[in-house]
């Protein structure tokens, strides 16, 4: 394995841990839109905002750590990816300001219209991120990102039925992923009406999302030809794990079983991630630009691998110590 | 649409952004990295010597940098897109050069990210003093980000440690990349920038309302501490300012010359306080004679490249403004010298503060306009680069992105980030008055920190089943 492949593994682990964590954090606002009001919805949202209170900061910097390593170890790419896709990137973004500053505010915001304003605000972005980025994989992966400053379509990369399926995919995972992880947090605050009113949601949104990837395989066979045949053979069995992970989640969902849901459910995540990746090998952007094309000189991937290890020896202990403090309820919000 | 906008004009929307987006972030990140270390010296000072009040001013303030924290978080995520978004050419082309440092810096804020939450959410039920070290890597990582965001910047002015051939980087040597020379005058430059701004800043809001009669030991403390760090800061900046300046003569010249409206090489170059750069030389203004000479060299002989040192198309744009932002920011640094020496001289005669209205007045504003000092700091070095965004290797308008619509990005960054900044100050307004109004009525609604833990979350547990 040469270093740029290496750090291609390096980026797909931060994607990976990105549509995990930020995309449990982003369904979790998904949910607290759709809660509704009434006294049930209310403390749905409730436990929404107690269990991604400590750790929705953190849980996104693994975006800021995709786009650096992507940008240092791959610049062309980055470079070819946001010009051309500068319309759903900037929107992107604008989800992510009105995310993050809805969430900072409505925490002290005591007043209700602006707490309910500044809440309705993070669920509207929690939904608009993760499609738009949605849409943004969709066109790379379908090709339609050419090397180059704005070489691409600025509008049809993006707006065509693969990119706009991938995008409404991405915010169901979203959905599904907090749904399973809800269960969980309900339970930790011994609130069981919570923990069955998230477990029908969970299997409601993992019904959807496994139909939508269903979907967008087809779709793909007839509009993203190259890697519907990486995900039908090399990505095959990532894709079969993918399958299996989501099937057995379900099943143990239904079974309202205490644990297992959780772990599957990011696995079947997990594996469609690296499903797409192997998919994709060895392009950057399909067929048109190369890992090893668009790879940085071997000083500066062998940088990004060694920032990377002190990454693991530094970030993860702190990381393993910030959840396991939040699964312990030995951190939480205190009123000021 | 690209007919329309002509290319040009999206550079401009393109310079306009970024200097909008950074310049409101900068005020962000230097409150990330310096608060946490006046909330800690309080939390320290509540600790060991069992200060009530300390112990609520870092309390207090710690709900303050979790809410400046998260725009700061949002800003700055921003920033990252911004790199693809308006400067795709130049991350294209450097990205594997100078992306070495955010990478560094990614563990940084990482790191950041992380123990601010648990600090932040920690002060119920954590331990006091394990509390208290959980906030020591917050200051330290907010160091090290800092270091490693300025240095991308330091690079830009001058950049080290790669190989180009037919315009393709093929050779990169990251150490030189990371300590480029102009990293050892501009790091510190900002640090202290980051650490004074807050100090100042913090401390006039405490001036306000001791101006407004409030003038307990909670106010006196609040005020103390950031203006005690800031007075410290402040004369230890004057002087890496001032060798940050004789650098930059040397490294950039011509920066140095459109700082100084010197139009033409020579010696004995008259130092201008103000006026307008026009091609003549400098109208109005007051002048020096020879002083400009003697800064950059000890002595009125040393001879000043001047603007005319390179073709017209080579030299930075806006003299004028330029110029007057380096005096300001000189000017105002200057200023808040004096108020430092107020403080201190004040405090070694007998452990007060000055006891003059003037003293709170100037220390009320001295926040203002640290930030104002820290602005234009930005503006002579960014608008000084000009035209070029990688120093005599890459012009500014090759980096630009070749997307239209920027104007409407602009337009919405504009509108968006001024909404954004006055509802962070009506956040934090609404905060203050919560908290003068538990102060009257004296009651600490029985959150004690450093309580016992209960067995589960209480508004959540036993709901309708």
């Amino acid at each position: 394995m040469s270093s740029a492949d290496a750090v291609a593994g390096v980026l797909w682990v931060g994607v990976s841990l990105y549509a995990v964590f930020a995309g449990a954090d982003f369904g979790a606002g998904f949910w607290g839109l759709v809660a509704g009001g009434g006294e049930r919805g209310r403390r749905a949202r409730e436990l929404v905002d107690w269990a991604i209170g400590p750790v929705w900061e953190a849980n996104h910097v693994w975006l800021i750590f995709v786009l650096v390593v992507l940008w240092t170890a791959f610049s062309e790419a980055f470079g070819s990816i946001f010009s051309t896709l500068f319309i759903p990137l900037s929107l992107a973004a604008l989800g992510i300001v009105l995310r993050g500053s809805g969430f900072a505010f409505h925490h002290s915001a005591r007043r209700l219209r602006g707490r309910l304003f500044a809440e309705r605000l993070f669920g509207v972005s929690s939904l608009l991120t993760p499609f738009f980025l949605g849409t943004v994989i969709g066109a790379v992966a379908s090709g339609r990102v050419p090397v180059g400053n704005a070489e691409g379509d600025p509008v049809t990369s993006w707006l065509n039925p693969l990119s706009l399926l991938v995008g409404v995919l991405f915010v169901a995972t979203c959905a599904y992923l907090a749904a399973v992880f809800l269960v969980s947090d309900a339970r930790r605050a011994e609130a069981p009406d919570l923990e069955e009113y998230f477990r029908a949601r969970a299997l409601g949104a993992a019904l959807v999302a496994g139909g939508l990837a269903v979907a967008g395989i087809l779709v793909m066979h007839a509009d993203a030809r190259y890697i519907y045949d990486g995900l039908t053979h090399e990505g095959l069995p990532l894709v079969i794990l993918s399958g299996v992970c989501g099937l057995g989640a379900l099943v143990l969902l239904r079974r309202a079983a205490p644990r297992g849901a959780r772990p599957l459910a990011v696995g079947a995540v997990v594996a469609v991630v690296w499903g797409w990746g192997v998919a994709q090998y060895p392009y950057l952007l399909p067929q048109k630009l190369t890992v090893a094309a668009g790879a940085a000189p071997s000083a500066t991937l062998t940088a990004v691998l060694i920032v990377f290890g002190a990454a693991v020896v530094l970030v993860l202990p702190a990381l393993a110590l910030l959840y396991t403090l939040v699964q312990r309820s030995m951190i939480e919000e205190t009123e000021l | 649409m690209s007919n329309v906008l002509p290319i040009a004009s999206a550079l401009e929307a393109a310079r306009s952004q970024m200097a909008f987006t950074l310049g409101f972030h900068i005020v962000l990140a230097s409150l990330g990295v310096a608060f946490p270390a006046m909330m800690l010296i309080a939390n320290y000072r509540g600790l060991r010597h069992d200060d009530a009040d300390a112990m609520l001013l870092a309390r207090r303030w710690s709900k303050v940098a979790a809410v400046t924290f998260a725009v700061g978080a949002v800003t700055g995520t921003v920033l990252s897109f911004e790199f693809g978004l308006l400067w795709p050419a130049f991350t294209a082309k450097f990205g594997e050069v100078f992306g070495i440092l955010f990478a560094i810096e990614g563990i940084f804020f990482f790191l950041e990210a992380i123990f601010i939450a648990i600090y932040i959410f920690g002060w119920k039920r954590l331990p006091g003093w394990a509390h208290f070290w959980t906030g020591v890597p917050i200051v330290l990582s907010g160091i090290g980000g800092a270091f490693s965001v300025v240095a991308v910047n330091s690079w830009m002015n001058q950049p080290r440690g790669y190989t180009l051939s037919h315009g393709d980087v093929t050779k990169v040597e990251p150490l030189k990349v990371i300590f480029n020379p102009a990293v050892p005058y501009e790091v510190p430059h900002m640090l202290l920038a980051a650490y004074m701004v807050t100090g100042f800043l913090v401390a006039s809001v405490y001036a306000v309302g001791m101006l407004r009669g409030r003038r307990d030991r909670l106010h006196r403390l609040g005020l103390l501490i950031p203006l005690t760090v800031a007075a410290i800061a402040t004369p230890i900046q004057l002087g890496v300012g001032d060798t940050a300046a004789r650098a930059i003569a040397n490294d950039q010249p011509v920066k140095f010359a459109g700082m100084e409206c010197v139009q033409h090489t020579s010696t004995h170059v008259t130092e201008y306080l103000g006026g307008r750069c026009t091609a003549d030389g400098v109208k109005g203004g007051i002048g020096i004679p020879g002083l400009d000479s003697f800064l950059i060299g000890f002595s009125t002989d040393t001879k000043v490249t001047g603007l005319d040192s390179v073709p017209a198309d080579d030299r930075p744009p806006a003299n004028t403004m330029l110029h007057w932002a380096f005096d300001a920011m000189v000017g105002i640094g200057t200023a808040l010298m004096g108020l430092a020496l107020w403080l201190g001289l004040t405090w070694l005669r007998r452990r007060d503060i000055p006891r003059s209205h003037w003293f709170l007045r100037a220390t009320a504003v001295s926040g203002v306009a640290a930030i104002a000092a820290m602005e234009c700091g930005w503006i002579v070095t960014e608008v000084g680069r000009q035209p070029w965004v990688v120093y005599n290797v890459m012009r500014t308008e090759n980096a630009a992105t070749g997307a239209s619509g920027v104007w409407v990005t602009f337009t919405v960054a504009l509108l968006l980030y001024t909404v954004l900044g006055i509802a962070t100050v009506v956040t934090l307004r609404t905060m203050a008055r919560r908290w003068r109004e538990e102060d009257s009525q004296d009651e600490d609604g029985g959150d004690e920190p450093y309580g016992p833990r209960p067995s589960a979350p209480a508004a959540l547990s036993g709901g309708p089943g």
